[in-house]
């Protein structure tokens, strides 16, 4: 059974057609990263995997539950899938331990003395242990978003969808972030990136989708797709990001 | 003409400023609940309620408060509902101050960047854990410092229910005026009182302003 399942996904935003029709199927544990120009749709796909866009037509299927339109609620549908933002949207008036710890206790009920422990683990997994008791406005662009990855990692989804989460980033600290995605593809969680980092998308990555005016326009093993690109569009597109 | 010392007539006027203080307390709390409710359905996903709420508050921030003092203390007891001065009062500047409450907190829920909604929907929150855990905390920081501002009109708005007949500061000041004419002593002592209860509130918000910054940063 696929962890994701997309047949069909058709998306409009008034006249314009973001999506054309697409499919897609991702394995538990495989790290796709979806390229493209902007505009391609790749993160309307994304935003419509999470429900954060209701898609037009087609289905769209997460570890086995179906997204239909509305039918899910938010809590059931964050059992299932996580989500990481270009801009971090950490709650600022909230410490960085209370960022993480909200969710468990908020939506699903769980005492402070429950999660404490576990908040301080994952913290801890993304190398920011001490920052526990910190203001999310104390820490640098790499340390809010790491702290973001921790917070999504607290609901323990399945799937985790990241949203160009390096390029809000200076150059410096994308490198501090990538590293705790890649630790995170070894431990198996299933990744679905859009992305700018080739460099990751070919090391880390087991597949690479190359979106291109609404559609799939070629994919496939990442090494392959961008050392031996099939189509102009994707040999053009990738020249373009050198 | 009577004669009246100075200590005479600022006796009065202290006295009376009790019923401008009460006023301004029941018309600012009365106010607050009743706006809080109006903010609620404002921002919840109701079509109908929205435009309801809009209506309201663009009537009351389009007239006059003296004609709305008017409408409710003379225009009801044509209608055969008859008023005290002070019901009329109350019930007429806590329908003015949710009008402007509202506005004031509808506007500090909605400078909340879009991004914190979604960070707590993809996290699971419904709309109103989102609201109350996410969102309201760091609205509040933007809308103290307007609403204790706010109070200040609030406090001046209750001079006009002098026009009614309700005895508070400024009514006093103007039958002691009647009775000993010494305007400008009275006038100039009731606008000192004014500004005895205004000038530390307008004071209060800006140092407030200053202190939770309104970007969220510590």
């Amino acid at each position: 059974m696929s962890m994701v399942r997309v047949d069909a996904l058709y998306k409009s935003f008034g006249a314009n057609q973001v999506l054309k029709g697409i499919d897609l199927r991702i394995q538990e544990g495989e790290v796709v990263s979806i390229i493209g120009r902007s505009g391609s749709g790749k993160s309307t796909l994304l935003r419509c995997l999470n429900q954060l866009e209701l898609h037009d037509s087609g289905s769209i299927e997460i570890n086995g539950k179906r997204l239909d339109g509305e039918a899910m609620s938010a809590r059931q549908l964050s059992e299932h899938v996580g989500m990481i933002f270009q801009s971090f949207n950490l709650f600022p008036h909230r410490r960085v331990g209370e960022n993480v710890m909200l969710a468990p206790m908020v939506v699903r009920g769980e005492s402070r003395e429950a999660v404490e422990p576990r908040a301080r683990a994952l913290l801890e997994s993304v190398g920011l242990g001490e920052k526990f008791d910190a203001w999310p406005g104390q820490l640098s662009g790499g340390q809010q978003q790491r702290v973001a990855i921790a917070r999504a990692l607290a609901m323990a989804p399945k799937v985790l969808l990241c949203d160009e989460i390096t390029s809000a980033l200076d150059p410096e600290l994308v490198g501090e972030v990538l590293r705790v995605l890649e630790k995170l593809a070894v431990d198996g969680m299933t990744l679905v990136l859009v992305t700018h980092e080739m460099r990751f998308a070919r090391e880390v990555g087991s597949r690479v989708v190359f979106m291109h005016q609404g559609k799939i326009h070629e994919q496939g093993d990442a090494k392959r797709v961008l050392d031996d690109p099939q189509t102009p569009e994707l040999k053009q597109f990738l020249a373009s990001t050198r | 003409m009577i004669d009246f010392t100075l200590w005479d007539i600022l006796g009065h006027l202290l006295r009376a400023l009790r019923w401008t203080l009460a006023l301004s307390i029941i018309a600012f709390v009365g106010g607050g609940l009743v706006g809080a409710l109006l903010t609620w359905w404002r921002t919840s996903q109701i079509k109908a309620l929205q435009l309801l709420v809009r209506g309201y508050v663009e009537l009351f921030q389009g007239t006059p408060l003296l004609m709305q003092l008017f409408l409710i203390f003379f225009g009801l007891s044509a209608l055969g509902i008859n008023l005290s001065a002070w019901t009329a009062a109350t019930i007429a500047l806590t329908l003015f101050t949710s009008a402007f409450v509202c506005d004031i907190w509808r506007g500090s829920i909605e400078a909340i960047p879009a991004g914190q909604w979604q960070a707590a929907r993809v996290l699971g929150m419904s709309r109103l854990q989102t609201l109350r855990h996410v969102v309201l905390g760091q609205a509040v920081r933007i809308a103290i410092a307007p609403t204790v501002g706010f109070s200040v009109q609030v406090i001046k708005g209750t001079a006009l229910a002098s026009v009614i007949g309700f005895t508070e500061l400024t009514r006093t000041a103007t039958m002691l005026n009647n009775a000993a004419f010494m305007p400008f002593t009275i006038f100039g002592l009731l606008a000192l009182c004014y500004f005895c209860l205004c000038y530390p509130l307008s004071r209060y918000a800006r140092y407030l302003e200053k202190r939770l910054d309104v970007h969220g940063s510590r």
